[in-house]
């Protein structure tokens, strides 16, 4: 077998700070920068997140002005989802899709290294528009006009901020739909991928059609703002709420971009703990397919307080509904696996566990806000706010936990320490839902979200779910000690890494050299990942 | 053996979930009256909407107990430290196309009242009388199109006192603290009011939670809604959709009262803005200006320039010795009507009335040390609005 076993000490890395990571063409070194720089993303973010909790935890005014508040709202969610999930999940692709599927690299290696880059500059502008003149953007991550026109002089900046994104995530799809459609090794058929590189294969295609559409977007309010065009401003004959249609049109399938990567660490990770095949491996790959699809007609549920006609009314939520249905198979899918396998539970496997019970509550509360009547009520409340952060935190930031756990003995050739991982869990687990699980209550009572103050008949879960909040944000720092310790030495990993591991990334040693498949992999059925129905 | 083991564990499951799903969600008083669930409303509308909330709700706590019980079930008998041995199974056609057709006729069982509640909650056909709604920064205003009653609705003064940062008032001690306004938008009950939405500056969101719905009021834009309230009350919500930096302190109460008591208000307001009328003509005294400038300055202006004019760096410039307030009077006057392009001051001219602009300027210029001595009438603001 032409593994790559015994390359380690030739294998050539470049020397040198500026060399090795800096110029980097090499996925590994590009997944790892991406992967340090989204940790420290979501804690930039998750500290924005604190001071919004501090500021909630009791009704009255006590830490900041209403202004900064809004400015945190906006940063956090901008940071959390550009900064933090996203390049992630690019981290994740880089590190995994060569291994996966036989390739020795990206398929375009300089422009791998270009879409990372980007990212530090454009977040450095983005953070340092809290500094400026008049604060940073707060009219909210979605941008509406005409009050994201009333961003005072940092307006500019974050806009450009996010055309940047929007060039490093194209980028970024081009590159991983470029390496899946040419690099697989010969025998690696498309039904044969891992359901991690198939959903990854969909997420790059939901990328390419949609930044353009936010990149659009975003220009049109920059010439409202600068050029005296009135795209948005009704004074001018424009419409606010077209700015609506056409942000949801990107953020929607925005939303399956952050999630669907995760469904495939998920379809990755069960299957080796059960020691069993995943099950329904090609029903997967199509409900991957159609959730992206539907994620393309269903974008106006985030608008059903603007005035549509019922007939749009009607339409989109029953189309949004329909969206359960490849969802159910997905979950019916994962515990079908489970059933009559030979689980344990290491603490990769916990996580998703964990992903499944919280993601599914978050599929429920997403399916009830798509029932129109009801959401005339839900809408803009608390009720929102814990619906997409069940299905964002407990969704795709514990897919991606799930993830590092699984795959970092690959990278970094140790094993992390067990015990300590599994508290990491059960502790994020259990302030996770005491930081989340009151908002829907608070959301079903009548508090509306984003907003800095609020009547003491609030007062009681707010405090719960801020007092959850410190104690998940705390319990992260235990997930840095973990994956340093990790990096820095432990008990040496096999290549197998887990018992009931499958898939090529396994077959390479631990940690992977850093040049792997240099000549491709002659794939046999127990080499392929546990799409092996065939 | 196999098959009574599972079933056993999988109905012990069932409880467990079950069990779980009680302490979190029953036991609080989640589903009872304790204002931890969506409100049944005052209307025939908002309890359907209720009614539907709970249906949906039901449904996916059913699911979630079997779905849940399932995975439970098998992560406590199929793991390994029991001995487990892995089965090779890996697809089943059949179970597929079950779990697939179920969630279908499910979906359609909710699709049904959803969309005749829907249907009903927009008819707006036919209302007895019509208010027209326009969100402003921050603040609503009320339009009674057949009767020519037009007021502005903004939070009050005791709330916004206390609402301030470093406020050292318990907002505890403040009787219905942010959810409280100056004046209320009174209706009649039994009729059917429909209302006319739309907005000034940015989008906003009307919504009173006992009336079920919320609906965006955005400018350039006309919404309509409508409710038929019927028993008399107070009700209260607030704005919903971000709009700026006061955005959570523009509240909305509603008054639901008898005709008879409706046609009193109606006349009280007519003679209130007959009164505000003749303000405007007669020639104020210094102190009278400074008294009811005081009060406008609490109202309107405190959140920005602060309580002692001192501002707030660096988007919210002092008024304290500032140029605009100490110097040419056209000048200010200019700021107060028609605001200031490019920052956050507003422009006046509309939401205060010619007699509130004029206390505000003549405040503005002889407190905080600006001692100007200016005394603006009400009648300089009229002509200054008509010319």
């Amino acid at each position: 077998m032409p593994t790559t076993t015994h390359e380690d000490h030739h294998d050539h890395k470049p020397q040198g700070f500026l060399n090795r990571w800096v110029f980097s063409t090499n996925h590994k070194d590009i997944g790892t920068l991406y992967l340090v720089f989204a940790l420290l993303m979501f804690f930039i973010g998750g500290s924005m997140a604190m001071i919004i909790r501090a500021e909630l935890f009791m009704p009255g005014m006590q830490l900041v002005q209403p202004e900064f508040f809004n400015q945190m709202t906006t940063v956090h969610a901008l940071v959390m989802v550009f900064g933090a999930v996203m390049p992630a999940f690019v981290g994740f692709a880089n590190w995994m899709i060569p291994l996966m599927i036989g390739a020795p690299d990206m398929a375009l290696p300089r422009m791998n290294n270009w879409s990372f880059w980007i990212l530090p500059f454009a977040f450095s502008m983005l953070v340092s528009t809290l500094f400026m003149d008049g604060g940073a953007p707060a009219g909210g991550w979605t941008l509406y006009p005409p009050l994201v026109l009333q961003t005072g002089s940092s307006f500019i900046f974050a806009m450009f901020a996010i055309h940047m994104l929007g060039i490093s995530s194209i980028m970024g799809a081009i590159n991983v739909i470029a390496t899946i459609l040419n690099m697989r090794a010969p025998g690696m058929t498309l039904l044969r991928m891992p359901l991690f590189v198939w959903t990854w294969l969909i997420t790059a295609f939901l990328l390419i059609a949609v930044m353009p559409v936010l990149a659009g977007a975003v220009t049109m309010l920059i010439t409202d703002r600068f050029f005296l065009t009135s795209f948005f401003n009704a004074a001018g004959g424009g419409d606010p709420v077209l700015f609506q249609h056409i942000f949801w049109f990107f953020g929607h399938p925005e939303v399956y971009i952050m999630i669907l990567p995760a469904f495939g660490i998920i379809s990755e990770i069960i299957p080796t703990f059960a020691r069993k095949p995943l099950f329904g491996y090609t029903s997967m790959v199509y409900a991957s397919a159609s959730i992206a699809f539907l994620s393309f007609i269903v974008w106006a549920h985030h608008m059903f307080t603007v005035g549509m006609p019922l007939g749009g009314e009607i339409y989109f939520m029953l189309a949004t509904m329909m969206i359960s249905i490849p969802t159910g198979v997905k979950v019916f899918n994962w515990i079908s696996t489970m059933w009559r396998g030979s689980m344990t539970f290491e603490t990769p496997m916990l996580f998703a566990l964990g992903f499944v019970v919280l993601f599914t509550i978050g599929g429920f509360s997403g399916l009830m806000l798509a029932i129109v009547p009801a959401d005339f009520q839900y809408h803009d409340t608390y009720f929102v706010v814990a619906h997409f952060h069940y299905v964002l935190v407990t969704g795709s930031v514990f897919a991606l936990m799930a993830g590092t756990y699984y795959w970092l003995p690959k990278w970094t050739g140790h094993m992390y320490n067990e015990r300590l991982g599994k508290w990491h869990f059960w502790l994020s687990v259990v302030f996770v839902n005491l930081l989340f699980f009151p908002q829907h209550y608070l959301g079903l009572a009548g508090m509306p979200r984003r907003i800095p103050d609020y009547s003491p008949q609030f007062a009681d879960f707010n405090m719960l779910s801020s007092i959850g909040g410190f104690a998940f944000g705390l319990t992260q720092f235990m997930f840095v000690y973990i994956v340093w310790k990790c990096v820095r030495g432990g008990e040496t990993a096999t290549s197998r890494v887990w018992e009931g591991a499958r898939g090529l990334e396994w077959t390479v040693a631990s940690p992977a050299p850093f040049h792997t498949f240099e000549t491709p992999p002659d794939i046999d059925d127990s080499m392929v990942a546990h799409g092996d129905h065939l | 053996m196999k098959k009574e083991n599972t079933l056993l564990v999988g109905l012990a499951m069932v409880a467990a979930v079950v069990a779980v799903t009680y302490a979190i969600l029953v036991a609080p008083g989640f589903l009872t009256d304790s204002g931890l669930n969506m409100t049944e409303g005052v209307t025939n509308s908002s309890k359907a909407v209720y009614d539907l909330h709970m249906i949906i709700l039901w449904i996916c706590i059913v699911i979630g107990v079997l779905v849940f019980a399932a995975m439970f079930t098998s992560i406590f008998l199929h793991r390994k430290s029991r001995g487990a041995v892995a089965a090779k199974f890996s697809h089943s056609t059949k179970a597929e196309i079950i779990w697939t057709t179920i969630p279908i006729i499910i979906l359609i069982i909710m699709a049904v009242p959803s969309t005749k509640t829907l249907i009903e909650l927009e008819d707006n056909s036919d209302p007895d009388m019509i208010i027209k709604i326009t969100g402003y920064q921050w603040k609503w205003k009320y339009d009674y199109i057949d009767e020519g009653i037009s007021f502005y609705s903004s939070l009050k003064a005791d709330s916004n006192a206390a609402r301030l940062t470093g406020s050292t008032t318990d907002v505890n001690s403040v009787e219905n603290y942010l959810l409280d306004v100056d004046n209320r938008v009174v209706i009649p009950v039994g009729k059917k009011i429909g209302f006319l939405i739309t907005a000034d500056d940015v989008i906003h969101s009307w919504w009173v939670p006992a009336l079920g719905w919320k609906q965006d009021a955005i400018p350039g834009f006309i919404n309509e809604a409508w409710t038929r309230v019927n028993e008399p009350g107070v009700y209260r919500g607030q704005c919903a959709e971000l709009c700026g930096k006061d955005h959570g302190f523009m509240p909305i109460v509603l008054e639901a009262k008898s005709e008879a008591d409706y046609a009193a208000w109606v006349a009280d307001q007519k003679r209130a803005m007959a009164a505000t009328a003749a303000e405007t003509q007669r020639t104020w005294s210094k102190n009278e200006l400074m008294a009811k400038g005081e009060a406008v300055y609490a109202q309107q202006c405190s959140g920005c320039h602060q309580a002692e004019g001192q501002g707030l760096a660096p988007a919210f410039p002092a008024l304290a010795g500032s140029k605009v307030a100490t110097s040419s009077v056209a000048k200010h006057i200019d700021v107060v009507m028609n605001g200031s392009e490019g920052t956050a001051m507003q422009a006046y001219s509309k939401t205060l009335t010619n007699a509130e602009i004029a206390a505000a300027l003549t405040y503005t210029r002889n407190a905080f040390g600006n001692q100007t001595g200016d005394l603006i009438q009400p009648a300089t603001i009229a002509k200054h609005n008509n010319g």
